[in-house]
């Protein structure tokens, strides 16, 4: 039995897969961003799309129009990641990795299980979204309008993300902090700004991915997003954490494959499909430990 | 005297709480020996953890084989075939005693994470955690569909329930004891030293690979082991050993203090009483004449904050990542 034979690849699969690639692209630049200033894996991503599409479904709820819902969703995921960056983040920020790390492990499991206390373990239902997912048909191949509005939204938001950052000051800022912090801010960058800069660009990101992934699965639970963080953290680490576009690629990787192999293996083989990609991931780390996609030399810090 | 003072104290912590739970009634009685299993687990992690400093998310996963290996071979072969229809080969049949399969619990635990950490223990850091990761997802996701060796999505029923208050405290000295020993051993002073200063410790000629992997095996022994304690405990699952069981023992770890065993004994049992209490509050409970009944879900929520708090205001953890000494008895 041949690879060939295994795999049923069509158009619709790769489809698919370059959506849930898109999606994870953008969660992993929202990762790879606060990396990037603060040194810190933040576990509690997932928590932050969490919350929006729990915003965006009871915005459904109360029969709000979907803008002033996208506007809720926006509202809470950006005062959460604030909130999140004064009281864990700046506390913590002396602290050794991984401190940080079980810090944010933490906080993730926190919030989940308020979300748990609040909305129970059965969810919430975010309709006023559903349009999105009718699909388009082109040449026999169903293409969900949410597919496309993922692809195009991410590299739209990666484009403004490479100008932010190297065509304005605070980008500038950005990237001088995420070389060295010390000496950024003895250079004059003042760095709660950057940081704070970085979060809130980092929560948008969050809100974005929260309204993609709500459209293309309408029932919000407290674990929501949180199995994709794990998926998307991973992906970052095998992309390259230490700089945006390796940590882009690493995200958008992991999505496609996860897509394809899921869309491709029979049923009988795609309920292993979690240990083959978590597999696949181990083994890239022992070959390149500092990532797929970094730049030969660049150490570790952590 | 004086050199077994790291042994002593938490030797008779766990001495104690095996005393107050067998006192108690018998329900109340489970949240003891709970807490006492929980003191293996957070053993086994801090032997690894706690002298490496290099932070795992896949111990789960060794305690997880421990459970399958004891639960499999201690369920008697007349009932395999109602829980596990599919079971491969020798495993229909074959049914061992309590401390057989707490030991093949352990040796299962202990060649998992030999063979899974000869390649994983060449990566460090951020590397490390997420491997590591990667290794609980791959146990749990196999675990939960491959019926030939396990029950699969199935409960673990009818597995004989031997791991009383004295068992689950045995196993706790035992597991106390083998990190104790391998602490003060030549090879656990090696791993440490790593730890503390890894370019000094390598020109002095240690490997830190073959430093950390020996650990990294004798934490999933220890691992396993609790695993079988556990399964002889309850009635388990792959959703009960996933990532609600990572969270609750490194927040153990974390919040007693990583770098101890005291610190691992005084955290597992201190999370371990206050996530009982907070169990039995969400049933309602009297308490100074008033009678206190929180929502369910509200323990993750005291613990996950709790665990924040430690980390920010204290990040050595309650004991401050020291050994216990008996100069605070004597003072």
């Amino acid at each position: 039995m041949t690879l060939a034979a295994v795999l049923t690849v069509d158009w619709q699969t790769i489809a698919d897969a370059f959506a849930l690639g898109g999606v994870y692209a953008l969660m992993a630049v929202g990762i790879g961003l606060v990396f990037g200033v603060l040194r810190l894996v933040n576990f509690a991503y997932g928590q932050l799309v969490m919350a929006g599409a729990f915003a965006l479904a009871l915005g459904s709820q109360w029969n709000w129009p979907t803008w002033l819902s996208i506007v809720l969703c926006f509202a809470v995921v950006l005062a959460l990641s604030v909130l999140l960056d004064r009281l864990v983040f700046r506390p913590l920020r002396t602290h050794p990795p991984a401190v940080m790390l079980v810090a944010t492990f933490a906080v993730a499991f926190l919030l989940q299980s308020i979300a748990l206390l609040w909305f129970g373990p059965l969810g919430k239902i975010a309709t006023s979204l559903a349009p999105l997912n009718q699909p388009w048909t082109i040449g026999g191949v169903d293409i969900r309008k949410i597919s496309i509005v993922a692809v195009t939204v991410t590299v739209v938001c990666l484009v403004l993300l490479q100008l932010l950052l190297t065509r304005t000051s605070v980008g500038l800022h950005m990237r001088a902090a995420s070389m060295d912090f010390r000496t950024a801010r003895l250079l004059g960058v003042r760095a709660d700004r950057v940081i704070g800069g970085a979060v809130l660009v980092s929560g948008a990101l969050a809100a974005v991915v929260a309204i993609i992934l709500t459209v293309q699965n309408p029932l919000v639970t407290p674990d929501f997003a949180l199995h994709d963080t794990i998926v998307v953290l991973a992906g970052v680490v095998l992309g390259g954490l230490s700089r945006p576009i390796p940590a882009t690629l690493g995200g958008f990787s992991i999505g496609f494959a996860t897509g394809f192999l899921g869309g491709a293996l029979p049923t009988a083989q795609s309920q292993y499909l979690p240990a083959l990609v978590f597999a696949a991931v181990i083994l890239v780390l022992l070959v390149r430990p500092n990532g797929l996609f970094a730049r030969a030399g660049t150490a570790e810090r952590l | 005297m004086r050199r077994f003072q790291g042994l002593l104290g938490p030797c008779a912590l766990v001495l104690l709480a095996a005393v107050l739970g067998d006192v108690v009634s018998r329900a109340s009685g489970v949240y003891f020996i709970t807490a006492l299993v929980n003191v293996s687990i957070v053993v086994a992690l801090y032997v690894f953890i706690g002298s490496s400093g290099v932070l795992s998310f896949g111990h789960i996963s060794f305690v997880a084989l421990g459970v399958w290996t004891a639960g499999v071979l201690s369920v008697p072969a007349a009932e395999k075939p109602a829980i596990m229809p599919n079971l491969a080969g020798f495993l229909r049949h074959t049914t061992v005693g309590n401390v057989p399969s707490l030991v093949l619990a352990a040796v299962a635990g202990g060649v998992l994470a030999a063979v899974v950490g000869a390649p994983l223990m060449r990566l460090s850091g951020l590397a490390a955690g997420i491997a590591t990761f990667a290794v609980l997802e791959i146990t749990h996701n196999v675990l939960r569909y491959y019926e030939k060796i396990g029950p699969g999505l199935n409960t673990f029923s009818s597995v004989p329930e031997t791991t009383g208050v004295w068992q689950a405290a045995i196993g706790a000295l035992l597991a106390i004891t083998a990190a104790f020993f391998y602490a003060r051993s030549r090879f656990g002073r090696m791993l440490r030293a790593t730890s503390e200063d890894p370019a000094a410790a390598t020109a002095a000629g240690i490997s830190i690979y073959r430093q950390r992997l020996f650990a990294f095996a004798l934490s999933g022994m220890i691992a396993g082991f609790a695993g079988g304690l556990y399964v002889h405990l309850l009635p388990l699952n792959t959703e009960s050993l996933y990532l609600d069981l990572t969270f609750i023992t490194l927040a153990m770890l974390v919040v007693g203090g990583s770098t101890s065993l005291w610190g691992a004994v005084v955290g597992a049992l201190a999370v371990s009483a206050l996530d009982s209490f907070l169990a039995e509050a969400e049933n309602g409970v009297r308490i100074f004449g008033g009678t206190l009944d929180l929502p369910a879900g509200t323990r993750v929520i005291v613990v996950g904050a709790l665990m924040a708090v430690v980390l920010i205001r204290r990040p050595g953890g309650l004991t401050n990542g020291a050994e216990f000494n008996l100069r605070w008895v004597r003072r």
